[in-house]
């Protein structure tokens, strides 16, 4: 074997260029998550089984008959995207600690925001994918109709809120001892008005509430999503820097 | 080892006789409610620890974006010390809302908005200290607990409020609330003493407290650094 | 190119360096020794802007840490004792991921350049995880000179290799060294540091407690260096 000392270009060519850097590195965070992801699709597929369990539980959990079906359907939904979410957000920061990458990510000159939203990128494309998923599957087995816009909608918003705290909370239990047990702890107190609004919206497409109705959770789902996106890249830094 | 300061040991004082003035007017002076009973009688103290609490949680807030801007760990201090004395008023608060309710409702718990949102307050002042746990490294500990406390302190308010907003319709209270708002009784001159005395009384013995817990923080910091010391 | 000034590093109350001075010429390749927990780990992540020091300058190719951190990011290659690269991803695709972290404009070439050069190229498509630890490591010294830094920081480079890895990271590290490049390496493995450095220091209880040149160490040898700068 033979290591060649070959002849390198010129070497400003190859130069680092910190300035401009930060949507290349936002979506080269979320490319290799999502590259990575697909080959071994641990992430995803624990995700979506973990999923379609909860639902199998609440069907014996609670009584999902014709009549009470209507009410619980869009609480059903959010507890499970809840539950399979910690999974989600645990696993994909615990790869970056594992190996160290997470120095690797820091070592690069951009700024720490740019991980932080090229995780959150990443994280949310995951759990959109299981429950794109997860919706057809329950609309099957409950012969419930879940395919509305507005129903759609208030999943994108909500997730969005969801991850946007997820991500920055999973950057800081990873980093303790308790590491994967204390997501949850953390995450759900903090994420309930998420879970409130994108219930009650939920439920008011659902069962055809009136849009003032629905409006308001909406609105609400919204100035979360701004108010926490914001906070936490003001903060990640302090979480991720030692 | 420093002494307790003469102010502190004066207060610490003046708590006792506020707290004891308080209990007093609450249930000796004040009349008694003409449609609850003497149980009202804990409203005085529920919100004079419902308002305390509060108080350790807005500070707590505070003190977090304090630290993040300054990373003065003296306010990572203070920030433990509001965070502890609000988790045990909210507590205090929770409890007594609990025994007020029982007669007055026939139930225990009530899912009103400042009642469940007090207990989500404590959830997140629970998982602050799970959080704390699990690091060793202090200026780490500081900086987690900051952030922590930030995210739990905006999410709180706006959990309340949407709880509010959207809880309309639950099956087991139907006025869960503010009892003053929808006038379930609204209060004599004697009765209106007794109130703001008791949100003083409380007042009083939350900076009490807190600066207690504080000066605790601190002695505990000393002992740590001694017993690095005698351990090298 | 490099100038640490009195750094002082504390974890809450224990101090692990106490005010180190330490400066490098470009081209320099200096190699840091030192017995385990004497800092060198704790030394290394604050030059190459890991960590915060608590006290004290630290001057890097004219850029000063904390604050220009970004420029110093950008002339600083780092290998760690962990790999830093991604399982599931193929070795090109590690090496062009970080090419667009670092920005790197036109990096298909570069990435083809760096594994010809560590001697991966037959094995590019093929995933990290399948990889030994010795070429695991090579990768990632190829990674650490992707955008072609003027400093280079290596951590215990040799942990968990075989006598045949060891030897491909001896070929790999003068090949990298030799283009004029400014080379830390810290170490508790003194025959490798001997062939390739320039100077060697010793870093003991939180300070480095001696310093030679190549030459000065011709007379007596390194072993007896590292003993007596310990005793001492």
């Amino acid at each position: 074997m033979v290591i060649k000392a070959t002849k390198m270009k010129p070497i400003i060519a190859n130069r680092s260029q910190p300035s401009g850097n930060f949507t290349e590195a936002v979506s080269a965070v979320v490319w290799k998550d999502l590259r990575a992801e697909f080959r071994s699709r641990e992430l995803f597929s624990a995700m979506l089984v973990f999923s379609l369990l909860i639902i199998l539980i609440f069907n014996f959990a609670l009584e999902l008959d014709i009549k009470t079906r209507q009410s619980v359907t869009a609480g059903v939904l959010w507890s499970t995207f809840a539950f399979a979410g910690t999974l989600g957000l645990n696993r994909s920061m615990a790869i970056e600690k594992d190996r160290g990458c997470l120095d690797g990510l820091l070592l690069a000159p951009v700024d720490r925001s740019a991980i932080y939203f090229g995780k959150v990128i990443s994280n949310l494309a995951f759990m959109l994918i299981v429950e794109t998923i997860v919706l057809p599957v329950y609309s099957v087995l409950y012969n419930v109709n879940l395919f509305q816009p507005g129903l759609l909608l208030v999943i994108l918003l909500g997730s969005i809120g969801y991850v946007a705290v997820g991500t920055l909370l999973a950057a800081m239990s990873v980093q303790t001892r308790t590491r994967d047990i204390l997501l949850p702890i953390l995450l759900f107190p903090v994420v309930i008005p998420v879970l409130l609004a994108a219930v009650k919206a939920s439920s008011g497409f659902l069962t055809g509430a009136d849009f003032a109705d629905i409006l308001l959770p909406i609105n609400l789902l919204i100035a979360y999503d701004i108010i926490f996106i914001a906070v936490a890249f003001m903060v990640f830094d302090n979480v991720v820097e030692e | 080892m420093q002494p307790k300061p003469l102010a502190l040991k004066i207060l610490d004082i003046v708590s006792i006789i506020v707290l004891v003035t308080s209990a007093y007017l609450a249930l000796v002076f004040a009349p008694t409610e003409l449609v609850m009973g003497d149980v009202q009688r804990i409203f005085y103290f529920h919100i004079g620890t419902a308002w305390t609490a509060l108080l350790g949680f807005i500070l707590a807030a505070v003190f977090s974006v304090i630290y993040l801007i300054t990373k003065d760990l003296k306010w990572d201090r203070f920030q433990v010390a509001a965070i502890e004395v609000s988790l045990v008023f909210f507590l205090i608060t929770i409890v007594l809302g609990s025994i007020w309710a029982r007669p007055v409702w026939n139930t225990w718990w009530t899912w009103d908005p400042r009642l469940t949102t007090a207990a989500i307050t404590e959830l997140i002042y629970v998982a602050y200290f799970m959080l704390r746990q699990g690091i060793d490294d202090p200026d780490r500990r500081a900086r987690f607990g900051a952030v922590y406390a930030l995210i739990g302190g905006l999410s709180a308010p706006i959990t309340f409020f949407a709880i509010r907003l959207f809880r309309t319709i639950h099956p087991v209270v139907i006025s869960g609330s503010n009892p003053e708002a929808e006038g379930s009784f609204s209060m004599t001159a004697d009765m209106r003493v007794a109130f703001f005395f008791a949100l003083f009384a409380f007042t009083v013995i939350f900076i009490d407290l807190f600066w207690n817990r504080i000066r605790l923080g601190s002695l505990q910091d000393t002992v740590e650094q001694l017993k690095l010391k005698v351990s090298m | 190119m490099i100038t640490v000034k009195k750094l002082v590093k504390r974890f809450g109350l224990k101090t692990i360096l106490r005010g180190v001075d330490f400066e490098v010429q470009p081209g320099e390749f200096v190699a840091l020794l030192g017995p385990n927990g004497a800092g060198k780990t704790t030394f290394l992540r604050i030059l190459a802007s890991l960590s915060r020091p608590s006290v004290g300058e630290v001057n890097i190719a004219g850029y000063k840490l904390p604050h220009e951190a970004a420029q110093v990011r950008a002339r600083l290659g780092v290998v760690s004792h962990l790999p830093l690269l991604y399982g599931d991803l193929t070795a090109e695709e590690n090496l062009r991921f970080y090419a667009r972290m670092y920005n790197i404009p036109k990096y298909e070439l570069r990435v083809t350049e760096i594994l010809d050069m560590v001697g991966l190229e037959a094995r590019r498509r093929d995933l990290v995880r399948t990889f030994s630890r010795g070429m695991q490591q090579r990768l990632a010294i190829g990674r650490a000179v992707l955008h072609d830094p003027d400093v280079i920081l290596f951590d215990e480079p040799y942990t968990g290799l075989d006598q045949d890895a060891s030897s491909m990271l001896d070929e790999v590290l003068k090949t990298v060294a030799s283009k004029g490049r400014t080379v830390v390496m810290t170490s508790h493995d003194l025959v490798h540091a001997e062939d390739l450095a320039t100077r060697f220091d010793i870093l003991s209880r939180g300070i480095i407690s001696a310093s030679a040149s190549r030459k000065e160490l011709r007379r007596t040898n390194l072993l007896t260096f590292y003993r007596q700068a310990l005793a001492g």
